[in-house]
């Protein structure tokens, strides 16, 4: 996830990683994480804190004024935190947003491929 | 070759979602998708977010998701059945130049079972829950890959590269995507990519670290993708 700054608004952080901030903390399927309350303030997450708690790392881009926010590896230790699938939303070749769980209650097969 | 079967299976409550991990974007991917001609949502993820959403490290990869929006097999090689390019290769080779065929040599070394893989999703679409590869949330969780720091700082390297890259600065990309192929030398979505990106013409220098023949060979082509555990 690319922050301009340390802090985000829940629904950017819920669009693009899948943790939503609850009363119980942060929460991605059915797996929530205890974070202490001051973690959001002023309506927005402070990424640091979220980050040292989930053990997403924060790498810099200086020069460019950017940081990258990576996936957790505190919960599970593998690329799934959670079997229920993440709400993605992407774009088709006309520019047109899809969101994958949309297409409920079909079964879904989603293909990964590439033109490289 | 999915759009064939989505026709097959769509009337048996089954869609096809074709995911593009493509930083070129719709100009990169339109020639293939409108040959395709597909009826089925076919997507673009210039950012390569489903490979950490989801665990993607290679192409053809396929994720089942149920209808209650469960993951029950996550990412693994998929292929719609036997494909006729697969079966034209050993043919092609011999009227390859030698550069080129020592290619297709390798792609010819890889163990890979498109019969097997479509077997099990027709069981699947057949028998739903009850199919006898259908997996456990917490199977699903233990069968993703394993992440860990180096992983989850590869995916974020490989993003600010993609940010600096679209924003037009892709010299300043390249240092991000040498440290996410370094962290995260398994993942060759993030490999090829970047590798595809860079000029072709005779005597453009090599900004990274490998290329996919000299990795291919370094793993073995054999184990280029994982063979499925059903």
């Amino acid at each position: 996830m690319i922050l301009e700054s340390l802090t985000i608004r829940p629904d950017d952080l819920l669009a693009r990683s899948g943790w939503s901030m609850k009363p119980e903390g942060a929460c991605k399927g059915d797996v929530c994480v205890p974070l202490p309350a001051r973690v959001v303030n002023d309506g927005l997450v402070d990424v640091s804190m979220l980050a040292d708690r989930l053990g997403m790392p924060l790498v810099a881009d200086e020069a460019h004024g950017v940081w990258s926010l990576g996936p957790e590896t505190r919960v599970t230790g593998r690329a799934l935190t959670t079997a229920v699938a993440p709400d993605i939303t992407l774009p088709d070749l006309s520019g047109r947003s899809v969101r994958i769980a949309d297409l409920r209650p079909q079964k879904v097969v989603l293909v990964a491929w590439a033109s490289w | 070759m999915w759009q064939a079967l989505r026709t097959e299976l769509h009337p048996r409550g089954v869609e096809i979602v074709t995911v593009a991990l493509d930083t070129g974007g719709a100009d990169a991917v339109r020639p293939w998708i409108e040959a395709a001609n597909p009826e089925h949502p076919s997507l673009i993820d210039t950012a390569h977010i489903c490979d950490d959403l989801l665990g993607i490290v290679n192409v053809p990869n396929a994720v089942w998701i149920d209808e209650h929006g469960m993951i029950v097999r996550s990412a693994e090689p998929a292929w719609p059945g036997e494909t006729p390019m697969l079966g034209m290769l050993p043919a092609m080779v011999e009227n390859l130049p030698p550069e080129r065929r020592v290619v297709i040599d390798e792609i010819l070394k890889m163990k890979v079972d498109p019969a097997g893989y479509l077997e099990m999703l027709l069981d699947w679409v057949e028998k739903g829950a009850d199919s006898q590869y259908v997996l456990s949330p917490d199977q699903v969780i233990a069968r993703s890959l394993p992440r860990g720091d180096d992983e989850a700082r590869a995916a974020a390297h490989f993003e600010l590269g993609h940010h600096l890259y679209t924003g037009g600065h892709h010299d300043a990309a390249v240092p991000h995507w040498r440290e996410a192929h370094r962290l995260h030398p398994a993942n060759w979505t993030y490999k090829r990519q970047a590798w595809n990106l860079e000029p072709t013409e005779p005597g453009a220098p090599n900004r990274y670290e490998g290329d996919w023949l000299t990795d291919v060979r370094a793993i073995g082509a054999e184990n280029y993708y994982p063979a499925i555990v059903a």
